[in-house]
């Protein structure tokens, strides 16, 4: 068989309504594991606050373990060693274990975005919202939470960026995005160049005008907080570390 | 006459460091306070603990009749949960020296936000009474101004207007001139001076400026490492200092402030 081949138009036109399906279910999975990772890293950022030193070591703990370990061990252990494990095993489908897996590890990137954006707020601003009076949940819904969230949107951006851009590995367990669509048709019909980078295009195309976007954003919440008054030290950018 | 606040020995500790020794303070009703003292001698702690900012470690403070950090159970004081501490929170009110604004709201936003939510007025009526005491502070014309764009000493008259639209019974003071630009001191202190003429709210005032102390205060309390060394008339205290430590933080307040 001869490996090197001119470049087959036919090829595109032929595999480009395979990998244009599967872009949806590649977006589709984005969303659904940011989603995911939004809502579990409230989770994490509530926990976190609870004035309970060995819980908060624990989590910490539980959090950075899940940050250096690499979200392809994690999918594979969801998905073939999980349901191994006696009693709290069970076995999940390809797109729960994605969801799970891509969710839960990005969901402690999220946390500490939004921990940085509370922790951006002055202190000031806490004190006076005690002086006026207001409730607990009061001073998070008026005070808090919308000084907080506006400086973490462009970085909550870039996450979504990169989730999309790590979807491929969900392949690995079997979810059919465009990464594993370009496989199949590549072992089928011995043709990887087209499809493939095909594959590389949407991504490219999805990718960067979502890039310049968040960049667009991010400037505009610079300015926005450049001017940023109260005194002391609210003006300063948050950063996730 | 029964006094609006009531200090009894209060003492406060962070960890290991004793900031207030035994505190007995009370202050009438619509009375003006001047407290001064050294850096460090726990000006700032004995307003915090009145504003629930900071919890006292041992001793009873009163509001108006009502413990602030204890509750009545059973002809027992226990220690106060948050509700409770939310009834008796609300006599008091604040201004802090470094203003504190709600950067995300407009000036009349700021003005209105408490007691829409806390006393639960509704708009129309919290936006007649906020103009009215922006009115009073001389900010009328920036309700719709941001507090980024305001000069420190509008800030500062800003955070006056949004404390007083909750009317207060006390209202705590802390240094709220410091963190000007000497030129803005004046028109603060002056809207002070008119608020405190008005009357019946009882003031307490954290300053290091003197001839103020003197003109508003009815009574000037020294303190000094977490004890009150001195009390009394401001003309008494201020001209004639008895105590050794009164007499040294006067003189060397003199010479610093006219150098
Ligand atoms: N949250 C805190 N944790 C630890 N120490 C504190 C805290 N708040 C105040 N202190 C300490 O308590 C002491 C008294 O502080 P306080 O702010 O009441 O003094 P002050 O009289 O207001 O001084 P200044 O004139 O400098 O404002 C200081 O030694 C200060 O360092
Ligand atoms: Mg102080």
């Amino acid at each position: 068989m001869n490996m090197i081949r001119e470049w087959d138009w036919s090829t595109v036109i032929d595999a480009f309504p395979l990998i244009f399906k599967a872009m949806w279910i590649t977006l589709g999975m984005t969303i659904a594991c940011y989603a995911f990772a939004l809502v579990f890293g409230l989770v994490w950022t509530f926990i976190r606050r609870v004035r309970i030193k060995p819980l908060q070591r624990l989590i910490s703990f539980i959090m950075e373990f899940i940050r250096t370990t690499p979200p392809l061990v994690q999918l594979y252990f969801i998905y073939y060693a999980w349901p191994l494990v006696p009693y709290v095993g069970v076995t999940l489908d390809p797109i729960t274990t994605s969801i799970l897996g891509l969710g839960i590890h990005f969901s402690t990137y999220i946390s500490e975005i939004y921990r940085s954006g509370i922790e951006s707020v002055d202190k000031g601003q806490w004190e006076a919202a005690t002086a006026l009076n207001f409730s607990t949940r009061q001073k998070w819904t008026k005070i808090i939470l919308p000084q907080a969230i506006p400086p973490t949107i462009p970085m909550l951006g870039n996450y979504l960026i990169i989730m999309f851009k790590e979807i491929p590995l969900t392949a690995a367990v079997g979810v059919g995005g465009m990464l594993l669509t370009a496989q199949k048709y590549g072992a089928k019909f011995y043709e990887y160049m087209e499809p493939l980078t095909l594959v590389a295009l949407f991504f490219l195309l999805l990718s960067y005008p979502s890039s310049i976007l968040v960049q667009k954003l991010e400037q505009k919440m610079n300015r926005r907080f450049d001017k940023k008054p109260g005194g002391s030290n609210n003006g300063k950018e948050v950063t996730a570390s | 006459m029964e006094p609006i606040v009531k200090y009894e020995d209060v003492h406060k500790s962070f960890g290991d460091l004793e900031v207030l020794k035994g505190i007995d303070l009370n202050i009438a009703p619509a009375e003006k306070v001047a407290l001064i003292g050294p850096s460090g001698s726990g000006k700032t702690t004995i307003i915090r603990l009145l504003m629930t900012l900071e919890k006292p470690t041992s001793g009873y403070i009163e509001v108006d009749g009502d413990p602030l950090w204890h509750k009545e159970v059973n002809g027992k004081l226990v220690p106060a949960d948050e509700k409770h501490l939310r009834e008796v929170r609300g006599k008091i009110g604040m201004v802090f020296q470094h203003f504190n604004l709600f950067p995300h709201m407009t000036i009349l936003k700021n003005c209105t936000v408490a007691p829409i939510n806390v006393l639960g007025m509704d708009k129309e009526e919290a936006e007649q009474r906020a103009v009215e005491m922006l009115e009073k502070v001389g900010l009328a014309d920036k309700l719709e101004a941001y507090p980024s764009q305001l000069s420190g000493g509008q800030k500062q008259r800003v955070a006056m207007a949004r404390a007083l639209v909750m009317r207060p019974k006390v209202m705590l003071f802390d240094e709220v001139t410091s963190a000007l630009d000497p030129e803005l001191v004046g028109e603060v202190l002056e809207v002070i001076r008119e608020i405190a003429e008005e009357g019946e709210m009882a003031m307490i005032l954290v300053t290091h400026e003197m001839d103020f102390a003197r003109d508003v205060a009815d009574r000037v309390v020294f303190l000094d490492n977490g004890v009150i060394a001195e009390q009394g008339k401001p003309k008494d205290i201020l001209e004639n200092p008895q105590s050794e430590r009164l007499q040294s933080f006067l003189e060397r307040f003199r010479t610093s402030s006219s150098s």
